[in-house]
């Protein structure tokens, strides 16, 4: 049993948010706080979503940058629209769900029919919505949201009121969204057939192929199911900050990837596990937040983020080269 | 006839005006093993192809499956018919576990939606047994020897109602052991009233487990016989219309001096005691099964693969080779097994394949390429091994199995090694083509290059080497010299 636990990545990432854990409280004691922690997992809920939905399509061995200006899309054309209609919270999850089933599904046509490695496209339609999205909002930011959107970032499963500041903390509505998210794809990928394709998928494009699988059916899921789930994070964004800037997200979509990297998602698909991912959503959160904390310039982020890569990708590289060794071992008597 | 599964008559295909296959007739018994031998472009995989409904054939050709005459024929209608294809590289999913494998088309074929963990287990384990193999059905396929993932992938194939699995080139990656082990699982499935096409290059194979063999030339059937009146040579007869009379390459040591002296080297886990030595024009074979060491001596050999203790001499000088590149400037050529996979860029010219590691010896004074000592080189070397092109601009991918070698010999000739290792150079490559690699061989040696020759195959040793070293877990158990008169077995 320790064994097996020794050999699993997931432990590795655990022990190492343990670790910085451990340092950040002893920097600031305000770290290891109940409402501190609550804060950050509604904080990240955002990202987590959007990890979850990168996971999805890495595994199936391909890989999109494009979610961010996905959500960006969703977000200003729900704030567009809500802004002119007297609407509810289920009008504004339906419009930012379907942009994103929309965009997402642009991306899959694209893919399959155009036969081109999936960056090459995600990075051209990253730029084509992105683009397209600051020509027609020139820019210009939404700040009268209606109510409806406005309470969803006061709204709490429970809540704590912070002593020192009197300000209102809890367990947030996102993070529950984000927790749902996490269950139903980890379901998803484990329980239905078109899960276990998109691991097929991943492990071997080929056979898949050979074995009969409607491989233009399972890239038309995978990336409606990512533009779906930037659009959910669209929303969520929108509820955390409160107002709607075209240029906010773009830009945060390597961090997403790093997170899902991180978290032993292997570029090359097939391999992960939705519990590593978000481990790696909490370890970037631990390490951003700590920071701060500990007064540490934003910039260092970057550098350490950039550290924390190098290392876990040269792990995983390790541990392949031995697994190759040990094959090639003889008996000698 | 009742008993007759597939009947294909006067089944023709061609591409762009070429006919790749001419008037093909082909008949699979029920509970049959049928083989089909033919050199590479005799038109197997085209027939294959036909057959598995990837390619559909020419008006005018018959296909009857079980008795039914089919129009159009394509994968819907074999599918129907449990007709399925376990291809060299078996189709299994790495990163997916035994039972998820081998369960994966009996699921995909039901079309539910959701997964049910105990019923793919309950699947896998009655493929397991039906064969009778024993594999955990929780371990990853990824884990698994070649040999096992081959096994996944006939267990797959026999939990769908299958009726004629065609097996393309299936031991090209297996050691002896393990061909022994996939011929018992066939024979289990013949019991049962499958037929089987086996297709294979290797006719050892073809002579041992096949009921009836069908030879293709050019596109044309030679036809089809009973196995057990055949023998090796009438098959390489019958498929390249040459006889072939394997000569025997004659050596003589006398005065020659010594390239390669090997004393004692030992490494944990790979070899021990290893001691030989390699003379000036001298072919010294190195047989021994997959995991006997012989492949890491020859690591070692080329710097690959560093040994813990012993010596290693050079015209008689001690040397520690600790790299590729120290190997190569030693002298040292190696030509691994996997040509495909770590020789040759497919993408690239033939040409450009040759040049590709010694282009600094051919640039002019202003450092760039000088494009006429470039072509000389080529040329030179295409034309002495012979490589059949239209030009040497042409992608080696278009070459057949047998001209790729020779594009990899050729990049370590343009080298001029003076010690030659070569790892199974004709694994794969149909007899004629043997025959001349065999040629081009011995005529290095001839020239003072001292071979290294690693093989599977007795035959290829006993013909062309001089002396044999056999190598079982480690160690060198048979140092035997080959007689002309003597034709003793090796093992």
């Amino acid at each position: 049993m320790i064994k097996r636990i020794l050999k699993i990545r997931e432990f590795y990432i655990f022990l190492i948010i343990l670790t910085i854990s451990a340092i950040m409280s002893f920097l600031n004691p305000t770290f290891l706080t109940v409402t501190n922690i609550l804060d950050v997992i509604r904080s990240y809920s955002f990202m987590g979503i959007l990890a979850v939905g990168s996971f999805v399509v890495m595994i199936s061995g391909g890989i999109d940058v494009s979610f961010t200006a996905v959500a960006s899309i969703a977000s200003y054309v729900m704030g567009i629209i809500l802004s002119r209609l007297t609407g509810n919270l289920f009008l504004a999850f339906f419009i930012v769900a379907a942009v994103g089933i929309i965009l997402g599904s642009i991306n899959a046509l694209l893919i399959y029919f155009l036969k081109i490695p999936t960056i090459v496209v995600t990075i051209s339609t990253l730029n084509l919505y992105y683009g397209l999205l600051i020509f027609f909002s020139k820019g210009l930011w939404i700040q009268l949201l209606p109510n409806y959107i406005k309470r969803l970032g006061n709204m709490y499963i429970f809540t704590l009121v912070n002593n020192k500041s009197g300000a209102l903390s809890g367990l947030s509505i996102f993070t529950i969204i984000w927790i749902i998210v996490i269950f139903l794809t980890w379901a998803l990928l484990k329980y239905t057939v078109i899960g276990r394709s998109i691991y097929a998928m991943g492990g071997n494009s080929e056979a898949a192929r050979r074995e009969g699988l409607n491989i233009f059916r399972l890239q038309l899921f995978i990336y409606t199911y990512m533009g779906f789930l930037s659009g959910i994070a669209g929303l969520v964004h929108v509820g955390l900050n409160q107002t709607i800037a075209p240029n906010a997200i773009v830009g945060t979509e390597l961090t997403v990837i790093a997170a899902v990297v991180i978290g032993g998602t292997s570029l090359a698909g097939g391999s992960g596990t939705l519990l590593g991912t978000t481990l790696g959503v909490a370890l970037l959160a631990v390490i951003s937040n700590g920071l701060t904390l500990a007064r540490i310039t934003s910039f260092w982020q970057n550098v350490i983020i950039g550290f924390i890569l190098i290392v876990s990708v040269s792990i995983t590289a390790y541990q392949n080269t031995f697994a190759k060794k040990k094959i090639s071992r003889v008996k000698v008597d | 006839m009742k008993n007759d599964f597939l009947v294909m008559r006067n089944v023709s295909k061609s591409f762009y005006g070429v006919k790749a296959l001419k008037n093909v007739d082909l008949t699979i018994r029920r509970g049959e093993i049928h083989g089909l031998v033919g050199e590479n472009g005799s038109g197997k995989s085209t027939l294959v192809k036909i057959i598995s409904g990837i390619l559909q054939a020419d008006e005018n050709s018959v296909i009857e499956v079980d008795g039914f005459r089919y129009q159009k024929y394509n994968t819907n209608n074999t599918i129907q018919k449990g007709i399925q294809v376990i291809y060299q590289d078996p189709s299994i999913f790495p990163n997916l576990t035994v039972a998820e494998n081998i369960a994966f088309n009996k699921i995909i074929e039901k079309g539910t939606k959701f997964i049910n963990w105990k019923e793919i287990t309950r699947i896998a384990k009655k493929a397991m047994d039906r064969i009778k193999i024993e594999l955990y059905p929780d371990t990853l396929v990824g884990d698994l020897s070649l040999a096992n993932q081959m096994l996944i992938a006939i267990c797959r194939v026999i939990t769908t109602n299958s009726k004629l699995i065609i097996m393309d080139e299936p031991t090209s990656a297996l050691t002896s052991n393990e061909v022994d082990l996939l011929f018992r699982v066939i024979r289990i499935l013949i019991a049962e009233g499958l037929s089987i096409l086996f297709i294979s290059h290797k006719i050892n194979e073809v002579l041992e487990i096949t009921d009836r063999v069908t030879v293709l030339r050019d596109g044309e059937k030679v036809g089809t016989y009973e196995t057990k009146d055949l023998n090796y040579n009438e098959i390489t007869y019958l498929m390249s219309n040459k006889k072939i009379t394997e000569s025997r390459y004659i050596f003589n040591n006398e005065d020659k001096e010594v390239l390669i002296e090997v004393k004692n080297i030992s490494k944990k886990d790979n070899y021990k005691d290893i001691c030989f030595k390699l003379y000036k024009g001298e072919i010294l074979g190195i047989s021994g099964l997959l995991g006997s060491g012989r492949t890491e001596v020859a690591l070692t050999l080329f710097g690959m693969n560093i040994p813990d203790k012993g010596e290693i001499l050079i015209d008689n000088k001690p040397v520690i080779i600790k790299s590729p590149i120290e190997a190569i400037k030693l002298g040292i050529g190696y030509v691994p097994e996997d040509r495909i996979l770590q020789g040759l860029i497919m993408e690239e010219s033939i040409g450009n394949n040759m040049v590709i590691t010694i282009l600094n010896s051919l640039l002019n004074r202003l450092k760039l390429i000088n494009n006429r000592k470039k072509e000389n080189t080529i040329n030179y070397w295409t034309d002495k091994l012979k490589i059949k092109c239209t030009s040497s601009d042409d992608l080696v991918k278009t070459l057949s199995g047998g001209n790729q070698q020779r594009v990899v010999l050729a990049k370590w000739l343009v080298k001029e090694p003076k010690i030659f290792i070569l790892d199974c150079p004709t694994a794969g490559i149909d007899v004629a083509a043997k025959d001349e690699i065999h040629k081009i061989i011995r005529k290095l040696a001839n020239q003072g290059i001292g071979i290294i020759l690693i093989s599977d195959e007795e035959e290829e040793l006993l013909n062309n080497c001089n002396r044999i070293l056999t190598m079982h877990k480690g160690r060198i158990v048979k140092d035997f010299i080959v007689k002309d008169d003597i034709k003793k077995r090796i093992n």
